[in-house]
């Protein structure tokens, strides 16, 4: 019987190839907007998190100055000294690796190439904390940080700016009035966080940059990269603590320097991203809902359309349940094919969104499962109403009717 | 003749509406009809033959009296226990033909195996065996719209025959006809009756196509006036 409702079923489908099709564009519609949301949002949130974590994994960030951003002036804090990044190292537990950072923009001349970009005078403890790998070359070696030798490390950027794909170990770079060998190539990391470019960086020994650079014996900023097992909140008390009392604040005095937690922005990226895409498939799931009730829509203003043909089926002696599970098949049938089509254009969507936003493409089986699903169960809900009704016709009025 | 009657109504009454509006279209009914008869209702308009022939065919059901088809009781069974003896014993020739539209004169003839849930070769056999008996064999392929209207009816005889139906009721079947596809069709129904021994029940109108009945039952108000076994009604 239910393959006999299936035969009837794709026959009337196939009788109305047209009204078929617009009465599935709905669902396609529908499916293929709540997918894309998604998958792309799940993307996004994949991207950013992505991102922050290759800035390094429990880190936490130390600047001088009361708050971040603008509106808040900075430059009367005291910068930090090299005292309290060793301070840090020994007084505070829990701790993998601490690395100061001073960055200073210069122009980089190599041979007829030259490109503006960041130096960053910190120590060996800044591949650990900033989760970096060498792609060539080695790190620097204690002499060189000791004695402030021009070595220096660059990133990918750098190194296409100035060497193109040649290798740049050995060859030396002019900074400012001064010459230094490039003794390691960083390996490559993209896009930063904030949409900065990571690879766009020159890492020099601390000294090197503070006697030949900035002249100053200050730190702009340190790296703090916790161990797995470190509480957060635990290590930032104690690293207030010790700054505090470093800086010799009041008790009652606001902090002259903050500390940022990578993994909490990370969260609250991820959380806000999230929210977007909840939104996004929200309004989505209301166009499958709209589609939902366009089959409806359809079923029902078939079922007056064909209420002889009813009445001749009923006639000949079909039963009641065989008219309502042809009907209901048609809906499902309908909706079922409108979802797998939605689904294979929602792919297509995906893949060309994710490539042109140069975002991971992540295949999502779930909401994939779950779209389908939603569409065929569509079909049942939408598609009971009117089948029942043209169950039920009485077959002498089903005849009669013109 | 067989002594028990394939179809016998006895007394039977049917109302339309309640109380004040309340139409009595059949006033008491007695009619016993053997197998292998062929019988002509006739009547005017409104005596209450399409309400009689809606009860021989278990669309409807009475109000009062009793409906025997072969000893069952019609008058006691359900709504699905009605279209399933429609299924195995009835077959329905109407005055529009009612084929279904944009859908192949086989597929339509096939329509009441299917729903019988008769396998794919056999539904197929014996559909095109159907169309054979009433010389559409060549137009199986063609949709109702391909078709003239002679040729729409005998599709639709087709049907109504392909289930082997102990009784065909027709509804006016020439009455959408012209004069010589009607007598085309009458013959047919002729031959149907005395070969294969279908119990033919037809309303009309025409006294020319009750002529090829058997037996001639005039209806008036709800009511059999006469009943006259012969070779020609008038």
């Amino acid at each position: 019987m239910l393959l006999n409702a299936l035969l009837l079923a794709l026959r009337e489908i196939r009788r109305n190839l047209l009204r078929s099709f617009l009465t599935v564009l709905g669902i396609v519609i529908g499916v293929a907007a709540v997918i894309t949301m998604v998958t792309l949002g799940n993307g996004a949130t994949r991207m950013v998190a992505e991102q922050i974590s290759s800035l390094g994994s429990n880190l936490l960030m130390v600047m001088p100055g009361q708050r971040l951003g603008p509106g808040r002036d900075s430059a009367g804090a005291p910068k930090f000294r090299i005292g309290d990044v060793e301070a840090i190292r020994q007084q505070v537990g829990g701790l993998q690796a601490v690395a100061p950072q001073v960055g200073s923009a210069v122009t980089l001349v190599a041979g007829t190439q030259n490109w503006s970009s960041t130096v960053n005078g910190t120590s060996n403890e800044y591949f650990t904390a900033g989760n970096w790998t060498l792609a060539a070359g080695r790190r620097f070696s204690d002499d060189e940080e000791q004695a402030g030798k021009a070595v220096c490390i660059i990133g990918q950027t750098v190194r296409k700016e100035l060497f193109g794909s040649a290798s740049p170990l050995g060859n030396s770079i002019r900074v400012k009035s001064f010459s230094c060998e490039v003794i390691g190539l960083l390996a490559g990391k993209g896009q930063g966080g904030m949409g900065q470019d990571q690879d766009d960086t020159v890492l020099m020994p601390l000294n090197t940059v503070q006697r030949r650079l900035t002249g100053s014996l200050d730190i702009g900023g340190i790296l703090v990269s916790m161990r797995d097992d470190a509480d957060t909140a635990t290590v930032v008390g104690q690293l207030r603590g010790l700054l505090r009392e470093r800086r010799k604040l009041a008790a009652n005095a606001d902090d002259n320097f903050n500390v940022m937690d990578t993994k909490q922005i990370a969260e609250t990226l991820s959380g806000t991203i999230g929210t977007m895409t909840a939104l996004l498939g929200a309004v989505a799931a209301v166009s499958l809902l709209v589609g939902g009730i366009g089959i409806m829509n359809i079923m029902l203003v078939s079922v007056t359309e064909r209420t002889r043909e009813i009445g001749i089926r009923l006639a000949i002696g079909a039963l009641e349940q065989e008219v309502l599970l042809q009907f209901l098949i048609e809906a499902v049938v309908l909706s079922a094919f409108g979802g797998l089509v939605g689904i294979a254009l929602a792919l297509l969507a995906c893949l060309g969104l994710a490539t042109l936003m140069g975002m991971p493409f992540l295949f999502n089986p779930g909401i994939n499962l779950t779209a389908f699903a939603f569409s065929a169960a569509i079909g049942v809900v939408f598609g009971y109403f009117p089948a029942r009704r043209a169950a039920r016709l009485d077959p002498i009025e089903a005849l009669r009717h013109e | 003749m067989n002594p028990e009657p394939l179809v016998e109504l006895r007394g039977i009454t049917r109302t339309y509406g309640h109380g004040d509006v309340a139409f009595q279209a059949l006033r008491g009914i007695d009619l016993a009809i053997a197998a292998g008869e062929f019988v002509a209702v006739m009547g005017p308009s409104g005596s209450g033959k399409s309400t009689a022939m809606n009860l021989l065919g278990c669309l409807d059901t009475p109000s009062s009296g009793a409906y025997r088809f072969r000893g069952i009781a019609v008058e006691q069974l359900d709504r699905n226990q009605r279209a399933l003896l429609r299924r195995r014993c009835l077959g329905f020739v109407f005055q529009g033909f009612n084929l279904l539209a944009r859908t192949t004169a086989l597929e339509n003839v096939e329509l009441p195996l299917l729903y019988r849930g008769e396998p794919v070769a056999e539904r197929h056999a014996a559909a095109r065996a159907a169309l054979q008996r009433v010389g559409l064999a060549e137009r199986a392929g063609h949709t109702p719209a391909e078709l003239s209207g002679g040729q729409q009816q005998r599709v639709a005889i087709a049907r109504a025959i392909v289930t082997n139906p102990l009784l065909l009721l027709a509804d006016e079947p020439t009455g959408n006809l012209d004069s010589q596809r009607s007598h085309e069709i009458m013959e047919l129904l002729v031959a149907l009756n005395r070969e294969q021994g279908i119990t033919v029940v037809m309303v009309t109108h025409e006294p020319d196509m009750a002529a090829y009945a058997s037996r001639c039952v005039h209806f008036v108000d709800g009511r059999v006036d006469r009943d006259s076994r012969q070779t020609s009604c008038s």
